[in-house]
């Protein structure tokens, strides 16, 4: 049984998600957009916090929210004039994409509730300190990581210098 | 009341398709990455809860979760470079007027 | 003998057409021209070292107890081995004829660098675009005579015949902005290429029978106690004979297999010589520059044939029928190339005429030698003539070039009445007339008689027929040399000034010709160059009684021409009139080049080549023409998928993943 507080507070994690995700890809103003997709990550990061991955979303709001879409604002800054609308959409391409959408939704929910009860409760979980993180991330065992995060140390670094590469001034 | 893997996942899948519609609709490559972003926030979400309900003693969900976030951050530092390469170039930035690799 | 002389005396020409033809730009047209020749000079001192230390230091190697001549193989590398004997290899080979055109190919080659300095440039000393270039090729055209006159086997020969074939073709178009010049290179290429394929063919019959492809197993044995020596002997060609004789197929269309091997390579021999009927490139190969001529055209390359022949002579020896087939090519072109000399106007179509019919003559004489009279006389007299005429021929020519040079034309009638203006080329071009007309003392005469000797010991219809055709020689040279140096008196065209004596490296070539011409004759040839390597005295076998008919014969034709062309007069003219078809059929050459490009143009191009051309561009190039249209027609069909739109790819993506989660899920209701 989850305490009551939990359930509003998933409730109101929920809510955010469907909302906020729906508002992001819906506006027309591509700098409200952003701000959506800040507010749904941050109700990612909510969910991860409620099932104790503490680490994980304290990346997602420091990575994601505090990194990302500050990006995203200054790409759209440098993009396109504040305030102004982007075109409204033909109602074609609309209802076409939300056939798509709606068609993909229901296959996967289907698929999903026709498995749900495959899922037993939420089992427990002794709490997840930054120690374990560090030598899953850190060891090169069985379930340890180092060579991915290398390796991703290395695509970072690439990134890097591409993204001066690639828009720097000629 | 329990709140059950299921529960997770619905609005998951809700963040998914948005991210879809999105992807397939918007014209504004900013936008277009937008949706991208929240398609991919979905699945990492989904790693995460299935870690979480099915495997609590290991952290293989958790840990790809968090190299992708790191990726998602890469790609989309890219991806905006090239944006703004593409808007240096040709003044816009919507995604039909670019079907050409050289411009 | 140490191989490293032998080895030079190649080497050094081909490094410097590799030197000039490379760093040739980058250095002064003087510089490369003087490297040049200094290249071809030092070769000549060394080939001059070679011959002497070969024919006069008495080695046991070179010579035998019993003063035979022997055949010496300095070194011979393997370089292709395709069965246990039958191998192809690069050597060096001293024999007496091998000797004696080392000397003959550097002294001429030397002359015509030397030369070359001159002529190859304009009045005012500027020289030619491609000077470099021009000598880069003549030392590649040194080097591959060079090599083919050492061959040590039949291959080696065919490679560097095929090299002379491509430097000739690379001097004759040197100016390849000319087309006429182009158009002769081709023409001199694919001619003696065509002949070539008989060669080629004549060496592989004989090779698939004898398995051999070196000269001394197929003409001479080992000289016991020494290795790498041997003389000539019939044993060996007898015993190829015998190989031939005893192999399946004995015959072919009515002749032996090997005399279809030795007229196949005698074809060979033919496109390079320029024998009838595949002479029609030399002529034309006089749009090169006129040192090329002289060097190629008239005294080394062409003679190329006549070497061919005396080196597998023990074999032909064994055939009767090709003897008579290179006598009668031989006769039948000697007169032809005599007739239309007569009637040239360009004064080098008449030397490379009269370079046909003398060529025709060495032939002759090659094909009417035989052992039974006076030791093979006329193998002798064929070398002989090659000697002498390589000589007075390569001085003619130079004095043309000495003459187109200062007149800026090729045609006798710019010219007219020089004899004053140009003293020098006047008495060096008056004695190469002389010796080639056969007027003792000058070097025709003595090798013209050996070779009428040897045909008259062979039959009374040769000797006759070469007496006549030794006749119109002495006629038509001196016509050129009265229509060139007398007629009337030279009319100097306005604003030019009068033509003179060209520079000390064009002179000084011609007057050592000039001399070697004078002394030629005395040589005693026979003391060192006969079929067998047996030496015997020269004058033992001179006929006095040929001698003073051939004599008689060449002084009338040399009144006739005094006569008729001495002073400007109407008897030419009359003579022309008298006889027009004559004159028509010698002036243009019997019409031969006209039958050819009948038959090539109008028989080969039409009825063959066009239908094939037909074929190929519409059945085969169709079809593959087809293919590409449908795949492009299909590529057109499906490119529209590939738009560029992002989002069109997305959609298409998406559309297959519901598909497919649309079918996992139906086969999960």
């Amino acid at each position: 049984m989850e305490s009551v507080g939990s359930i509003i507070l998933y409730t109101i994690v929920c809510l955010a998600i469907v909302i906020f995700s729906v508002l992001a890809v819906t506006t027309r103003k591509i700098l409200r957009a952003a701000t959506y997709l800040l507010f749904t990550l941050f109700a990612a990061a909510v969910v991860y916090f409620m099932l104790d991955y503490q680490f994980l979303g304290a990346v997602q709001i420091a990575v994601y929210a505090g990194g990302i879409v500050v990006l995203f604002v200054f790409a759209i800054l440098l993009t396109s004039h504040p305030g102004s609308n982007s075109e409204r959409l033909a109602s074609k391409r609309r209802v076409l994409g939300l056939i798509a959408s709606i068609l993909m939704l229901g296959v996967c929910g289907y698929s999903l509730l026709s498995r749900c009860n495959l899922f037993a409760g939420k089992p427990e979980m002794e709490a997840l300190d930054m120690q374990t993180v560090g030598t899953a991330m850190m060891g090169t065992g069985a379930g340890q990581y180092l060579l991915p995060f290398e390796a991703v140390s290395v695509l970072l670094l690439a990134c890097i210098i591409g993204g001066i590469v690639v828009a720097r001034k000629r | 009341m329990e709140i059950k893997a299921i529960y997770y996942l619905i609005p998951s899948l809700i963040m998914f398709c948005c991210g879809l519609y999105g992807f397939l609709t918007r014209r504004n490559m900013i936008a277009m990455l937008i949706s991208l972003e929240l398609m991919l926030n979905a699945v990492d979400m989904n790693f995460v809860i299935f870690n979480r309900f099915l495997f609590p003693e290991q952290l293989e969900g958790m840990m790809f979760t968090l190299f992708a976030i790191a990726i998602a951050a890469a790609e989309t530092a890219v991806a905006i470079a090239i944006i703004i390469n593409v808007y240096r170039s040709v003044n816009q930035v919507d995604v039909r007027t670019l079907n050409q690799m050289k411009f | 003998m140490s191989a490293t002389i032998p080895v030079l005396i190649l080497a050094i020409p081909l490094f410097m057409f590799i030197f000039l033809g490379l760093a040739g730009k980058k250095m002064s047209h003087l510089l490369a021209g003087i490297l040049g020749t200094l290249g071809m000079g030092t070769v000549l001192v060394l080939a001059y070292y070679t011959a002497f230390h070969y024919f006069f230091s008495g080695d046991p190697a070179f010579i035998s107890e019993a003063g035979e001549r022997l055949q010496y193989i300095v070194f011979n590398q393997t370089w292709l081995q395709f069965t246990d004997r039958l191998v192809i290899s690069l050597g060096f080979f001293l024999d007496p004829i091998s000797a004696m055109m080392l000397v003959v190919i550097t002294t001429i080659s030397f002359m015509v660098h030397l030369y070359s300095l001159g002529y190859m440039r304009d009045h005012h000393g500027v020289f030619e675009k491609g000077f470099q270039r021009f000598y880069a090729f003549l030392s590649l055209f040194s080097f591959s005579m060079l090599g083919l006159v050492v061959a040590t086997n039949i291959f080696q020969m065919y490679i560097f015949w095929e090299l002379v074939g491509a430097s000739s073709y690379l001097l004759i178009g040197f100016y390849y902005t000319k087309n006429s010049a182009v158009s002769a290179s081709k023409k001199a290429f694919i001619v003696t290429r065509f002949a070539d394929l008989g060669f080629l063919i004549g060496i592989l019959v004989l090779s698939f029978y004898t398995g051999t492809f070196d000269f001394t197993s197929l003409t001479s044995v080992p000289v016991e106690g020494m290795a790498n020596v041997y003389h000539v002997d019939l044993s060996t060609p007898n015993a190829v004979l015998g190989v031939f004789q005893s192999s399946a197929a004995p015959m072919f269309m009515g002749a032996s297999v090997l005399t279809w091997a030795l007229v196949l390579i005698f074809m060979g021999g033919m496109g390079k010589s320029a024998m009838m009927p595949l002479h029609i490139w030399l002529p034309d190969a006089m749009e090169g520059p006129t040192p090329v001529s002289a060097l190629i055209h008239a005294a080394t390359m062409v003679v190329a044939g006549v070497y061919l022949v005396a080196r597998l002579f023990p074999l032909y020896l064994m055939e009767e029928t090709s003897l008579v087939i290179v006598t009668v090519v031989g006769a039948i072109t000697a007169f032809y190339a005599a007739m239309v000399a007569c009637a040239q106007i360009d004064i080098k179509r008449v030397l490379a005429f009269s370079t046909i019919s003398q060529i025709a003559f060495m032939m002759v004489s090659l094909g009417v030698a035989r052992p039974e009279f006076h030791e093979g006389l006329g193998y002798m007299a064929s070398m002989f003539h090659l000697f002498t005429h390589a000589m007075f021929k390569a001085l003619l020519f130079l004095g043309a070039g000495a003459l187109i040079h200062a007149i800026g034309s090729n045609d006798y009638t710019a010219m007219h009445g020089l004899r004053k203006y140009m003293p020098v080329t006047h008495w060096t071009f008056l004695i190469g007339c002389l010796a080639i007309a056969g007027i003792i003392p000058f070097s025709g005469f003595f090798s013209k008689d050996e070779i009428l000797s040897a045909c008259g010991n062979y039959s009374p219809l040769v000797y006759v027929w070469m007496s006549m055709v030794a006749g119109l020689t002495a006629f038509y040279m001196f016509r050129l040399y009265y229509l060139i140096f007398w007629w009337k008196e030279h009319k100097i065209p306005e604003g030019h000034h009068a033509p003179h004596d060209q520079a000390w490296t064009m002179s000084l070539p011609l007057i050592i010709l000039a001399l070697i011409s004078c002394v030629a004759g005395f040589i005693p040839f026979g003391k060192f160059v006969s079929w067998n390597g047996e030496p015997y005295d020269f004058m033992a076998h001179f006929d006095w009684g040929v001698a003073s008919i051939s004599l008689l014969v060449a002084v009338l034709a040399i009144i006739l021409a005094t006569v008729m062309y001495r002073k400007e007069n109407s008897l030419p003219e009359k003579f022309k009139n008298a006889l027009p078809a004559l004159w028509d059929w010698c002036h243009h050459r019997f019409y031969w080049d006209e039958l050819y490009m009948f038959i090539t143009h109008k028989i080969i191009f039409n009825g063959i080549c066009r239908p094939l051309a037909w074929f190929d561009r519409h059945i085969i190039d169709g079809t593959m023409d087809s293919f590409a249209i449908l795949t492009n027609k299909a590529s057109e069909l499906i490119r529209p998928l590939q738009s560029g739109q992002v989002q069109m790819y997305v959609w298409i993506y998406i559309i297959g993943a519901l598909l497919l989660g649309g079918v996992t899920v139906l086969c999960l209701i």
